[in-house]
């Protein structure tokens, strides 16, 4: 790593035949990305638009659904802060410290990815609901129940995102600005932390994703309070059990632009946190 | 700022990394540590760094006890093999870095900063990151960012280990010429007998976790304290009991009473040196150096039977 010459771009290999050509590699590429992806979505813009533009701003405009999209996006990004900051620590005591069943904390940090989020809302509830085992009231069917259900289901992407490029990082590093005079935590800010931030950057911008689009934990702990906790993936099934397929396509529609403009910001500050790394 | 190590001791688990070592190193002085890897020479330059803390023994600094000084007190700057340059800091950051904790004014650290830039000869190269920098002008970047806190004591940990011969070569005569400019007690590790001799003025020869001599690159070569000394700071033959530099044999054409008698297998042009391998009657090989000059006029060629005889042959009593 260290040793690595200057970042050039990948040389062509004139001489060795790509596999398949480069046409078809492409060709393969597009259309996969076609049918998953730029498909689907062009086909939710068109049912969107079914009713005309009058009928798309009406849907999106009512107060009901720009406050389930004003709490969608402003708790995933909260979340998705929260996360940024407690999986950055996790992944440290993970990587750094040495303690009795280490592996088994470890193995544990996957569990919100493995277990149906119907689940984990359901394990939440019963736990932090009214008539659960901590016996809490206010939790439940509240900003805050909402939130506590994203941070489970998007804890593991900022630990998971940090703790490789945490093994990898040179401790000589470390150590040369403890001997030029920096205490630990000066070294932790200045030195450890920006070669951590692109990685941190990455889980957090899954887990925001993640967030936004979070509907099974949500639907029993949120308690779809309209104003209060209802959340724009529950506010678009309940358009679509009503029978308004298209302002659930409309809302759809805008929250997809919301989070895409969102993650283009965050790929901004992840190039200029490796700013360093392009010659 | 002289250095003594007295009687440290360091272990990592099992393994015994120093066993009671004890080293002067006097101010101003440039010293290099030498031996093969795992034989504790870089963690000794590490418990003097403060990076390591002994089990055992003192380490003092001009005549004060630093063994619990941490590595940010001891006004030491070091450097490592691979360069540990702060790769999300331009060249000018990573030299200002020490500065900017102890938080000097901007111009001051801007000037002090240009000046370091001209001595490892990096002008213009300021705004670079590291990922640009070829090994050599890292390693000079990270000597300059060690320099820019004006240690008393400058370490280096296998400084050219990572760089190709050619540069290895410059690198090693401008420190030489950058201690003469500066002054400042250097120590550096290196496994390159031919590094330290060329580089150092005092070498201290390790192995497991000791130190087997410390001296001048000349006494360790002239007067070796022991078989392991001598095999590490030149080629050796092994002729019975004794120890002989290569260059140390005579090859002789006519027999003489106590020469022995030997076939030459090759000759080796190596450019002003030759190198002559033979095989001896008794079935061993043994190497013999000689002038380019001296095998032509001799007419030294393969299968020759030659006669040797040996001069400043060495026998060691047993080691330790």
């Amino acid at each position: 790593m260290t040793s690595a010459p200057i970042a050039a771009p990948v040389p062509r290999r004139g001489a060795i035949p790509r596999l398949g050509g480069q046409a078809l590699t492409r060709g393969l590429v597009v259309a996969y990305l076609s049918v998953l992806v730029l498909l689907p979505i062009a086909a939710l813009v068109a049912t969107s638009l079914d009713d005309g533009l009058g009928r798309f701003w009406d849907a999106v405009t009512i107060p009901q659904a720009v406050a389930a999209l004003r709490l969608t996006v402003l708790v995933s990004l909260a979340v998705a802060a929260i996360n940024a900051v407690a999986g950055t620590v996790i992944a440290w005591v993970l990587v750094r410290d040495e303690f009795p069943g280490k592996r088994v904390v470890n193995s544990l940090i996957d569990l919100p990815f493995a277990m149906p989020t119907i689940v984990a809302g359901l394990t939440l509830l019963a736990l932090y609901g009214d008539n659960g085992v901590l016996g809490l009231s206010g939790v439940s069917f509240t900003k805050l129940g909402v939130a506590l259900a994203l941070l489970f289901v998007t804890l593991p992407f900022v630990i998971r995102a940090v703790q490789p490029t945490l093994i990898e990082l040179d401790r000589d590093m470390e150590e040369a600005a403890a001997s030029l005079g920096a205490r630990p935590l000066t070294v932790f800010w200045r030195i450890v932390l920006p070669n951590l931030a692109p990685a941190i950057i990455a889980g957090a911008t899954l887990a925001f994703a993640r967030a936004v689009g979070e509907f099974g934990s949500l639907i029993l702990i949120s308690g779809n309070i309209p104003f209060e906790t209802e959340v724009a993936s529950v506010f678009i099934f309940s358009l679509i059990e009503s029978g308004g397929i298209n302002s659930a396509a409309a809302v759809s529609v805008v929250l997809l632009t919301i989070s895409v403009a969102i993650l283009f910001l965050f790929h901004l500050v992840s190039r200029w946190s490796v700013r360093h790394d392009a010659a | 700022m002289s250095i003594s190590v007295v009687d440290v001791t360091k272990r990592f688990g099992d393994f015994t990394a120093l066993d009671g070592v004890s080293l002067e190193v006097p101010d101003g002085s440039l010293t290099a540590l030498l031996g093969p890897s795992g034989s504790g020479k870089s963690t000794l330059l590490r418990v003097i760094a403060g990076l390591e803390r002994p089990q055992g023994g003192r380490v003092v600094m001009n005549g004060r006890d630093v063994t619990d000084v941490p590595v940010q007190e001891r006004g030491v700057g070091f450097c490592f093999q691979h360069y540990a340059a702060f790769k999300h800091q331009t060249v000018h950051g990573n030299i200002a870095f020490g500065l900017k904790i102890r938080k000097r004014p901007k111009d001051e650290i801007d000037a002090r900063v240009a000046e370091l830039l001209a001595l490892v000869q990096l002008e213009g190269f300021a705004d670079r990151y590291p990922a640009q920098l070829s090994g050599g002008q890292r390693q000079r970047m990270a000597l300059a960012r060690a320099l820019a806190v004006e240690p008393e004591v400058l370490l280096l940990d296998e400084p050219f280990g990572a760089l190709d011969a050619t540069v290895r070569k410059q690198l090693r005569q401008w420190l030489r010429r950058l201690h003469d400019e500066v002054h400042v007690t250097t120590i550096f590790v290196t496994h390159d007998q031919e590094e330290a001799m060329d580089v150092a003025e005092q070498i201290v020869v390790m192995n497991h976790a000791r130190i087997e001599q410390a001296g001048t690159p000349r006494q360790l070569y002239d007067e070796p304290a022991n078989e392991f000394v001598m095999g590490f700071v030149g080629e050796v033959n092994r002729i019975g009991d004794q120890l002989v530099r290569p260059h140390d044999i005579e090859i002789l054409l006519e027999p003489d009473g106590r020469a022995q008698e030997g076939q030459i297998e090759r000759v080796a042009h190596l450019g002003f040196e030759v190198r002559v391998d033979l095989l001896l009657d008794d079935g061993r090989t043994l190497a013999v150096q000689t002038t380019s000059a001296d095998a032509e006029q001799r007419e030294l060629e393969a299968g020759q039977i030659v006669y040797l005889r040996p001069d400043r042959a060495r026998r060691f009593s047993a080691q330790r």
